[in-house]
């Protein structure tokens, strides 16, 4: 404790802090920010980090989710079932039913698995409730957190399902399931109630399995469970390891984003620190000889001078965990919403390892210019502060003398050439800002494609409702509820659509189950009738579909298939089977990215669901919508207008994260600058004056600090930029890849002129911002006090 | 006769509390005087000649340089002022080490907007009118003290200034370097130069000054010129 003591080297330690006040505000203000970028970008990669199997474990999720069915099966015989060898624990049996409900303004919810459950708490599955209460009675409904929005809010009165004299719930709270066993919860005797012809009720158990990290373990343990009950009283499982594959594809793709932002944090932080706890400790190189003249020893002088830079550092690192922790908050709630987690928080190590780091590195940083000044003898250590500078930079004053600029900017745009170390660490700094910046350009205007890309029926205008309602998927509205699929005979209303005057153009849509020779299982297949050009997919490579025989498949399906473009497959829908020709890559992630897209017109028995509308300019189409409306309710049918999708929680959730650390970054290069900036003025503080003496005007003062830092602003963003590029061009197929896709050129070449010279220019304004301090207060300094300074 | 500069009721307080570093004092200097005020360290000369550069302001009084009220300029005037009226040699040279010889001449000329070609004209001529122009290329650390300061003496007159501003010009120079710059500056004044001599040096301020100032404890303790008409 010596050295923050009362003897004197730590009042030597204390004066040094207090009398350097912009270099310690520095390293306090960069080590907080850089300690702030690591706590968040670090608690941010944990959280990615297999979310799925905390929340599981933490959970005790069900390894196995069961429905029997309760005529077969009685309550004893289930809950014996919990006893079988293998199984660990067991809940249940819970009555569960399916429920499709209908919210205040007649839009369809997606069908809900509805289980009764008295409480959330169980030795499986215990539920973690985020917001409002647990169903206590009868009329009320716990739902999934994944369903909440703006637009479903507590106290929202659901109808049970289409049917008059259907039950009324109220929506009392929002809850996570990590298993995702249910989609909403309401109490027992309410679930059986619920129970009808089209959805009976039948009984949920929940198992915990010894042994269950494979699919193997798993259909061993199904077969127990068969084995135990009366034949046909098992009416389905799920696994774990379907839910969890899923859940784990969803956050592979943040980390390559995240690993983008937590290698560029930690590179600058380091830069930064080094550079300010360096310059601090170089310019002092005279203090250092006049301290070693009175008597103290070399490592007095490496201790006063590490302590020196660890007093502001300490504060720093001590404000940059809270503010880290503060900002992580948020960005972990959206994180818990898109991963469906229960409660997150920043890892107590990230709070811990993150600090350390950084002590050490500042530590670091001061030892290796510590030990140096250390080592130099007391007369050297005098001289270095007093003697002139070397003839370093000369040559750039002579050069750069000769352009036609006014002589203030010639005279700054010389000056870094004399420090070429210290340069050097601006450069990196302000070249890592630009890197950032024009990666979170890159990489917002990515995620904003994707989520453009997405659902690309949306896209029109108006859309019209027909054909069957059996398997009737079309027509989806944004928020989960759809509009009520009715009978209406295709051919009329398309003749309807074709009898509207502000009829631009439409295409006729279905979607459908069919089954393709060489994938397991059925496959999501959208059919088209017409011109569906503008309702088409992004493409990765090949064309949207253009004729009769062609098939347009995303990514995973050419990679499940082992197929190109160009191969054939065979897709049966019902009894009809196609030979169709893959023609194009799209873009497309739904269904988890084992979709089809081909013509109606291959399929004799298909029939369109939906009708997409462009209306012609000038038409209104809400106007459209309502005259529509009016023509085809008559036939059963529907039309409406399509509101513009939002975007998805996950890439809000990532530009929202972009922005916050790209703020974090830019701030920590600018303040790198500024200290540079700091340490320049204060060493030309005597040529300054000696300029000002001879009629430097204040103007022309700020116009010599800023153009100091001009040239390394230009240079770091002809550097940044197209670093930040290729970091864009390598993260992103990175991201598509973890997430099971390719990426077409909207999504990738997101870049345009304009927009890269702009970037190019984020060098010369984070430098500008970096100096403009320092450069006001070269213009205020008073020259007669300037012109006395050594 | 015309004074080119007027100091009416100049005090100067560093401290609110304490005495003035400087007055309040009168003084005024004709054009084409050479004054050279002399007095021991802390007496207020340097205060003087900070404040008709117009690098500091005066607590109270008024300091008119060639008409113009010095110390009602704003930062922006008051830099304008220096460089187009006023030139500046300082003890210690406070030359730009890190620019040649020619570009130290040049740079006041250069700040006024003066373009290169007619500064470097400029520049040219005082060198070779001070004995420099072999350094034109040479940088201030490679030159002798002499040098150095008659190096300083071409900047301070690259812009024709009314007023020569020598605060010690000979203090950090030897006897030989010495000479040289005191013959300098009678050759200056011979020619019509204004000059205000700071010095501690009485042989200096007898050789080049055509009127000498005493100053103590901020206060006029000798003027030549009221002396001798006394």
């Amino acid at each position: 404790m010596r050295l923050f003591g009362t003897g004197a080297l730590g009042r030597v330690v204390r004066s040094g802090v207090g009398r350097r006040r912009v270099q310690t505000v520095v390293i306090a203000l960069a080590t907080m920010m850089a300690v702030a970028a690591a706590v968040v970008a670090g608690s941010l990669i944990v959280a990615s980090d297999a979310p799925f199997d905390r929340a599981f474990a933490k959970q005790r999720g069900a390894h196995i989710t069961a429905q029997f069915d309760p005529a077969k099966a009685s309550t004893a015989q289930l809950k014996a079932t919990g006893r079988l060898p293998g199984v660990t624990a067991s809940a249940g049996p819970y009555p569960s039913t399916t429920i499709r409900p209908v919210d205040p303004q007649g839009g369809h919810l997606s069908a809900l698995t509805l289980v009764g459950r008295s409480h959330p708490h169980a030795d499986v599955d215990d539920v973690d409730l985020k917001s409002g209460r647990w169903a206590a009675k009868p009329g009320e409904v716990v739902l999934s957190a994944s369903l909440a929005a703006p637009t479903l809010p507590l106290g929202t009165v659901l109808k049970a399902s289409d049917d008059q004299g259907s039950p009324r719930l109220k929506v009392v709270g929002f809850a996570v399931s990590a298993g995702r066993t249910a989609d909403a919860w309401a109490t027992p005797e309410q679930a059986g109630a619920l129970g009808s012809k089209d959805g009976p009720a039948t009984s949920q158990m929940l198992y915990r399995l010894d042994s269950a990290g494979t699919k193997k373990q798993i259909a061993a343990g199904r077969k127990a469970l068969t084995a135990a009950v009366p034949s046909g009283a098992l009416l389905g499982t799920q696994s774990y390891l379907d839910t969890k594959r899923a859940a784990d594809r969803g956050t592979a793709a943040t980390i390559p984003f995240l690993v983008a932002f937590g290698v560029l944090g930690t590179v600058m932080s380091v830069i930064i620190v080094s550079s300010v706890t360096s310059g601090a400790v170089g310019t002092s190189l005279r203090r250092i000889g006049i301290l070693k003249a009175i008597g103290c020893t070399p490592r007095d002088i490496v201790r006063a001078y590490v302590a020196q830079a660890l007093i502001p550092a300490v504060v720093g690192v001590a404000l940059g965990v809270v503010l880290g922790n503060l900002l992580a908050v948020p960005l972990l709630d959206d994180t818990e919403q898109v991963y469906g987690s229960p409660s997150l928080t920043v890892a107590w190590w990230v709070n811990l390892v993150v600090p350390a780091a950084a002590l050490f590195l500042v530590s670091l940083a001061a030892l290796i210019p510590a030990l140096r000044a250390g080592r130099l003898c007391t007369v050297e250590a005098i001289a270095v502060g007093r003697a002139p500078r070397t003839g370093r930079g000369q040559w750039a004053h002579r050069a750069v003398g000769r352009l036609p600029l006014p002589r203030a900017v010639t005279y700054g745009l010389a000056g870094p050439f004399a420090h070429p170390v210290r340069t050097a660490g601006m450069l990196l700094a302000v070249a890592f800002g630009t890197v950032a910046a024009t990666f979170a350009l890159g990489l917002t205007a990515s995620l904003n494609a994707v989520g453009d890309a997405a659902d690309p029926e949306e896209r029109a205008a108006v859309t019209a409702i027909g054909g069957p309602p059996d398997g009737a998927h079309g027509g989806t509205r944004p928020g989960g509820a759809d509009p009520r699929p009715r009978s209406a005979d295709p051919a009329k209303v398309r003749a309807a659509i074709e009898a509207q005057p502000g009829t631009a153009s439409y295409y006729g849509m279905t979607k459908n189950d069919v089954t393709v020779t060489g994938v397991s299982g059925p496959v999501k297949a959208t059919l088209y009738q017409g011109d569906s050009r503008p309702g088409s997919y992004e493409m990765i490579s090949g064309h949207w579909l253009t004729g009769a025989g062609q098939v347009v498949v995303p990514t995973r399906f050419l990679e499940r298939t082992g197929t190109r473009i160009g191969d054939t497959v065979r897709v049966t829908l019902g009894e009809d089977t196609q030979t169709l020709r893959i023609v194009g890559e799209a873009f497309d992630t739904s269904d988890d990215g084992l979709s089809v897209h081909a013509g109606l017109a291959d399929f004799a028995a298909a029939e369109p669901q939906v009708f997409q509308i462009e209306v012609d300019a000038g038409v209104s189409p809400e106007e459209y919508a309502r005259k529509l409306a009016e023509a085809v309710t008559p036939l059963g049918g529907n039309a409406m207008t399509n509101a513009p999708s939002r975007q998805e929680n996950m890439i809000l959730v990532l530009d929202a994260m972009a922005a916050l650390l790209t703020l974090m970054l830019v701030s920590v290069a600018g303040l790198g600058v500024l200290n540079s900036v700091v340490l320049d003025t204060r060493e030309r503080v005597h040529d300054v004056g000696v300029c000002k003496a001879l009629g430097m005007s204040p103007r022309q003062t700020v116009s010599l600090v800023l153009a100091s830092v001009a040239g390394i602003g230009v240079l770091g963003g002809l550097i940044g930029v197209p670093a930040g590029f290729a970091l864009h061009r390598f993260v992103l197929p990175m991201m598509g890849h973890a997430a099971g896709t390719n990426l077409p050129p909207s999504v990738l070449q997101v870049y345009d002129a304009p927009q890269l010279v702009l970037l190019g220019l984020a060098g010369v304004v984070i430098a500008m911002l970096g100096a403009t301090l320092p450069a006001a207060w070269a213009a205020k300094a008073r020259t007669a006090t300037a012109l006395r300074t050594e | 006769m015309t004074h080119l500069i007027q100091l009416e009721g100049v005090a100067k307080r560093y401290d609110s509390a304490g005495a003035p570093a400087l007055g309040p004092i009168d003084l005024h200097v004709a054009q084409g005087e050479a004054l050279a005020v002399t007095g021991p360290s802390g007496s207020g000369k340097s205060t003087l000649l900070n404040l008709v550069a117009g690098l500091d302001k005066p607590t109270e009084g008024a300091v008119t340089v060639a008409g113009q009220r010095v110390d009602r300029l704003n930062e922006h005037a008051s830099a304008r002022f220096r460089r187009e009226r006023i030139g500046m040699v300082f003890q210690f040279f406070n030359l730009l080490d890190d620019l040649t010889v020619a570009d130290n001449i040049q740079l006041p000329a250069q700040l006024t907007g003066t373009p290169r070609r007619k500064a470097a004209a400029r520049a040219a001529e005082l060198m070779d009118v001070l004995g420099i122009g072999t350094h034109a290329r040479a940088y201030p650390g490679r030159l002798s003290g002499g040098e150095r300061q008659r190096v300083a003496v071409a900047r301070a007159l690259v812009n024709r200034p009314a007023l020569l501003l020598a605060d010690e010009p000979t203090g950090a120079l030897d006897t030989a370097s010495g000479r040289d710059v005191r013959e300098l500056l009678v050759d200056l004044h011979q020619g019509g130069q204004t000059i205000v001599l700071v010095t501690h040096d009485l042989s200096l301020a007898e050789a080049c000054a055509s009127r000498t100032i005493r100053l103590v404890d901020g206060h006029l303790a000798f003027d030549s010129r009221t002396e001798a008409v006394r």
